[in-house]
């Protein structure tokens, strides 16, 4: 079974990896995902974003505690050859960020969707996930793309 | 050809361009041999003044530029590819880009160079620039009126139609007002910039200051004469976060006004808000070092409108050439010509106050460089103009930048300028305001 | 191939330049304003320093040494006088702040300058020239500050600046330095501007229209005119770039079709080296409605026909430069112009754009051809059907020539921008077509081969992605 990010609120989240946990997960058509559990999120982006920016060889991470509206300007990865800016899926606060992506930029692209996640967040309004795509949504949004 | 492609002639590829919109003049004179635009360019060339005694800088000196400069940047090499965009094909440009690069964080004691940008007034508006950015929502800019005026309005310029607000201290006795700007630096500051020497020739030590906009969180910045870092304590050591300057003293003529050369360096942790190219190492498959243009996410040609600068090309050529002087001079070479300005300008000081005590007054502002401020008993316009028909460029009026200096002049001696020439420089001007 | 700094020997002495210095500088200048040590500049003796960056120098391809047919960049030969007249000592002497006080000191420049500002007038069709931008995307930014001033000064409510997805990225940027948000407007199949988005997006709140024509994918867009004057309804300037200037050179001239701002890029169309990647020059023009915005100082030509500065602050969009531009670099396009003559340049213009349509022609059998039909001085191929552009690129360097520009326009994917330039001769371009077709050939037989190249240069390709990970930008030891 995969590893999966969860939290433990003890007043600030705790990032670990345990088997089992459930955890919904939603897109957006900026090809970011979060995966929800409770007041909380882990956001990052998408293995076919990971794949079309290309080996990601710097992020700017935002602080904790930036305060972000849902689709608003979560922070910026860069490649080679392109850059790109990271939207936040859901209004909120920044509690935490992926230090390992300072050294590590390419675990974006080597794990995209556990290794390589880049904040967690205090969902401010939990109502905003009902306008996110589903796995399924997203997996034939990016059929169409690639059309 | 023709037949190839299917037309009867060259003028039938613009048949897409309709009639109506093909030029209506173009008025332009006929072809010329090369003799014959050799001979324009003699005729042209016989009506500037030459053989001029120079004592003017303002940000524009007069050096000696050795000759294995000019001979090793006329390679064609060099001077006739582009951009190194491949970097197999165009190592020999990379990697002097990185040893300019290198040698500038040498001199200017800062961590990380980019690979050159227009000239000194668009390095420091790059600046500027690169600290709003740094420093997200704070709008305030503190430059201080000792910073070459030339360099202020480029600076207004760029920042005119921007959500910034510059503020301007003005300088007291021809030195930084260091009071006002600690008082004015506070939490919607996003930088102070200033000079060292500043444009009156005055050398200051600004790690007082550096240190309150670190405090406060405001980026500063230092703008710098390279010749005088041979022996002047560097941004680097005073704690600047970003150096700018004009590389022009680094063996490039004077060309009445370019190209010059812009020199931009910062501390590491803002390597990736520098404008402009960067050369940077990196590895072939079989392990060789080699050198490409790195860091290119920043850039135009990718980021587009959220690049960090609309710059495109860097000044190479002119990056080159520093690289050249620096490396020619060397370490000794370099602080001897460092130390002979400051010598020659205390020389020509010297020959002032002693053979013109009587018309002319030398204000005394602490210690200069290569360059210092006279007070004379007529207007400095006129008596540079008087001075020049004797052949000599007196140095920079000062009434057009600073309302009220309207006799002040701002003279300067580089390595150039000998003691015969300090002589000819006091009788001249002694006769010259005697005419008056 | 070891650094300058690697070759240092501990007091190894250099170019002497000042002799012994007498006398220390101990009594002039206090201790705390002093550098802690020397700068770390390398020791070296001149013969070191000549031999390493001659041998430097031979790891460049330059378009004295190769064919250079880097798409958008117009490699055009330079001829050597130019070269000559910029080192007169008359000129490279001359100290730029004579011509603020002591115009009579300096009026073999002053008048170069002023004939030169009248010459690209003419060329571009524009009322009047400034000379002072630096480069191209200098240029394009003094334009943005002509909008922005224009629009002020009529107190128009702008938010926009509009640009083609295919232009260059200096144009986006050059908007947003000057505060404006970019509107992107998609290209057709026919590789021209979708005129119907334009309609759509070009509202009341438009600064700016921005253009190259012909455009990056060698198109000239017979509906110009038609698009200017939809701007103008909306009293939306019409910017253009002039990258391209070297296809229509004589046959059409901006100022004609409607355009308000125009720059041009000396190094480019006028045959100014390159140096590497600058310098360059970036002379902007106006119409007569916009002239008083043009930066300041500029040249003029007095009643009694001496030239001096004029400065007119109040209106002018302020100085962008410290003086009059790149003088030297001006100089050389000036001597360009003048042995060209109006024949010279419109001939510089035919033969460009008949050797590009040669290349295209030659080569439209090989390549897949976004935009089929004649082009204007470059043509543009995709490599996309066969394999990746950079491939192409680097195999061609095995063959000692220089590659095109790849990846660029962003909209061609695995894009080849090829602009042989009016200097090749034909010979030059068939060796080009042969070895392309080779490379063709090799990428449906062995395109393994392929990414082994290049072979035969210095280094092999190098991994720009740790480069740009783990930036190493300054030498220490």
């Amino acid at each position: 079974m995969q590893k999966l990010p969860i939290f433990l609120f003890t007043g600030r989240v705790h990032l670990e990896t345990e088997r089992g946990y459930i955890m919904t997960t939603f897109y957006t058509e900026n090809h970011e995902w979060i995966k929800i559990k409770g007041a909380a999120g882990v956001v990052g982006i998408t293995a076919y974003a990971a794949d079309q920016l290309g080996d990601i060889t710097f992020i700017e991470l935002p602080e904790t505690g930036y305060v972000v509206q849902q689709d608003g300007f979560l922070c910026e990865v860069e490649s080679v050859k392109a850059a790109s800016d990271i939207y936040c899926p859901v209004s909120g606060e920044v509690l935490d960020v992926n230090e390992k992506l300072q050294d590590s930029p390419g675990l974006i692209n080597s794990d995209p969707e556990d290794e390589g996640w880049i904040v967690s967040v205090k969902l401010k309004n939990p109502e905003e996930t009902k306008s996110l795509l589903s796995q399924q949504d997203y997996e034939e949004y990016i059929k169409e793309l690639g059309q | 050809m023709l037949e190839k492609i299917g037309v009867s002639s060259a003028e039938k590829l613009f048949e897409v361009i309709p009639q109506e919109l093909r030029a209506r003049s173009f008025s332009l004179p006929e072809p010329k041999s090369e003799q014959a635009v050799s001979e324009e360019i003699e005729r042209l060339l016989s009506l500037n003044k030459t053989g001029v005694r120079n004592f003017a800088g303002g940000g524009f000196y007069n050096h000696y530029i050795p000759a294995a400069v000019d001979f090793l940047a006329s390679r064609s090499e060099f001077y006739t590819p582009y951009t190194p965009y491949q970097s197999e094909c165009s190592q020999g440009t990379l990697q002097a880009l990185y040893e300019y690069q290198s040698a500038v964080c040498r001199l200017t004691g800062m961590d990380v160079s980019n690979a050159s940008i227009y000239d000194g007034g668009t390095a420091a508006a790059e600046a500027v620039l690169m600290a709003l950015k740094i420093a997200r929502t704070r709008r305030k800019i503190i430059i201080d009126s000792s910073v070459n005026p030339i360099y202020r309005n480029i600076l207004r310029t760029y920042t005119r139609h921007l959500d910034a607000e510059i503020i301007e201290t003005e300088c007291a006795k021809y030195r930084a007002d260091r009071q006002k700007i600690t008082s004015l630096l506070d939490k919607d500051t996003a930088a102070v910039l200033l000079q060292n020497p500043n444009f009156f020739g005055a050398v200051e030590d600004f790690s007082d200051i550096t240190a309150v906009a670190a405090q406060t969180g405001a980026v500063s910045i230092q703008l710098f004469y390279p010749v005088s870092l041979g022996i002047l304590k560097t941004p680097g050591e005073m704690g600047f976060d970003i150096a700018a300057g004009e590389g022009q003293s680094l063996g490039i003529p004077l060309s009445f006004g370019g190209p010059y050369l812009g020199i931009l360096a910062t501390r590491r942790q803002y390597l990736r808000k520098l404008p402009g190219r960067i050369a940077g190492a990196a590895r072939d498959n079989q392990g060789r070092r080699g050198y490409v243009l790195t860091a290119q996410a920043r850039e135009q040609h990718i980021r587009r409108e959220k690049a960090t600068s609309n710059i495109c090309t860097n000044q190479n050529l002119m990056a080159l050439r520093a690289l050249l002087y620096m490396s020619l001079t060397g370490k000794s070479g370099f602080e001897n010509i460092s130390k002979k300005n400051i010598l020659a300008a205390a020389g020509l000081r010297e020959a002032i106050s002693t053979g013109l005590k009587d018309s002319v007054e030398i204000p005394s502002y602490g210690t200069i460089y290569n360059e210092f401020v006279i007070k004379l008993p007529v207007d400095a316009r006129e008596a540079v103009s008087m001075m020049l028909r004797n052949g000599i460029l007196a140095g920079v009026p000062l009434g057009d930048f600073y309302p009220g200096k309207e006799k002040e002049l701002l003279v300067c001696a580089t390595e150039k300028n000998k003691k015969e020439d300090f002589e000819l420089y006091v009788n001249t001007l002694k006769s010259v305001l005697e005419e008056n | 191939m070891e650094l300058i700094f690697q070759k240092s020997v501990k007091r190894r002495k250099g170019v002497d330049v000042t002799g012994p210095i007498e006398g220390g500088v101990d009594s002039l200048i206090e201790n705390n304003l002093m550098r802690e040590s020397a700068a770390d500049l390398p020791e070296v003796s001149e013969l070191d320093a000549v031999r390493h960056y001659v041998e430097l120098s031979r790891r460049n391809f330059s378009v004295d040494t190769n064919f250079y047919p880097l798409g958008s960049c117009t490699m055009k030969y330079n001829p050597k006088i130019l070269e000559k007249a910029a080192s007169s000592e008359g000129f490279s002497n001359l100290h730029p702040l004579l011509g603020f006080y002591y115009p009579e000191f300096c009026a073999g420049a002053l008048e170069l300058l002023y004939r030169m500002q009248e010459l690209l007038s003419e060329i571009t069709g524009m009322h009047s020239t400034s000379l002072q931008p630096l480069a191209g995307a200098h240029g394009e930014l003094a334009g943005m500050f002509i909008v922005k001033k224009y629009h002020k000064a009529k107190k128009n409510n702008k938010k926009f600046i509009i640009v083609p997805d295919e232009s260059h990225g200096t144009n986006p940027a050059s908007a947003a330095m000057a505060g404006y948000s970019v509107v992107t407007i998609p290209t057709g199949p026919d590789g021209l501007l979708d005129i119907d988005i334009l309609k759509e997006k070009l509202t009341g709140e438009t600064a700016a229209v921005v253009l190259t024509c012909p455009n990056t994918v060698g198109k000239f867009d017979p509906r110009i005119k038609e698009i200017c004057s939809i701007a103008h309804e909306k009293d939306a300037l019409m910017y253009y770039d002039g990258a391209n200037m070297n296809a229509i050179l004589g046959k059409v001239r901006p100022g004609d079709l409607g355009f308000d701002i125009v720059h041009l890029n000396l190094h480019k169309t006028f045959a100014t080296p390159h140096g590497g990647g600058g310098p360059g020059a970036g002379p902007v023009g106006v119409t007569q409605q916009l002239s008083d915005y043009l930066p300041s100082p500029r040249i003029i030509k007095a009643e009694n026909g001496v030239f001096r500065l004029s400065f007119d602050e109040k209106k002018s969009i302020g100085s962008i430069a410290p003086f009059y531009g790149n003088f030297s670099v001006i100089l050389k396009a000036f001597i360009y112009i003048l042995l060209l003559g109006g024949e010279g340049l419109k001939d510089a213009a035919e033969k460009a754009v008949l050797n590009a349509n040669y290349v295209k022609k030659s080569l439209e059998d090989f390549f897949d051809d976004p935009y089929p039909g004649r082009c204007m001085h470059e043509c543009v191929f995709s490599a996309s059907s066969q394999g990746m552009a950079m491939n192409i690129a680097k195999s061609l360097i095995d063959s000692g020539i220089h590659p095109p520009t790849v990846y660029f326009p962003l909209i061609v994917k695995e894009a080849l921008m090829i602009e042989p330039t009016e200097t090749e001769n034909i010979q030059t371009l068939d060796d080009f077509i042969k070895v392309m077709r080779e490379i063709s050939e090799l990428m449906k037989k062995n395109p393994e081969e392929l990414k082994k190249a290049p072979v035969s240069m210095p280094v092999g390709r190098l991994d720009e992605v740790g480069a740009a990970r783990d930036p190493d930008v300054n030498y220490s030891s």
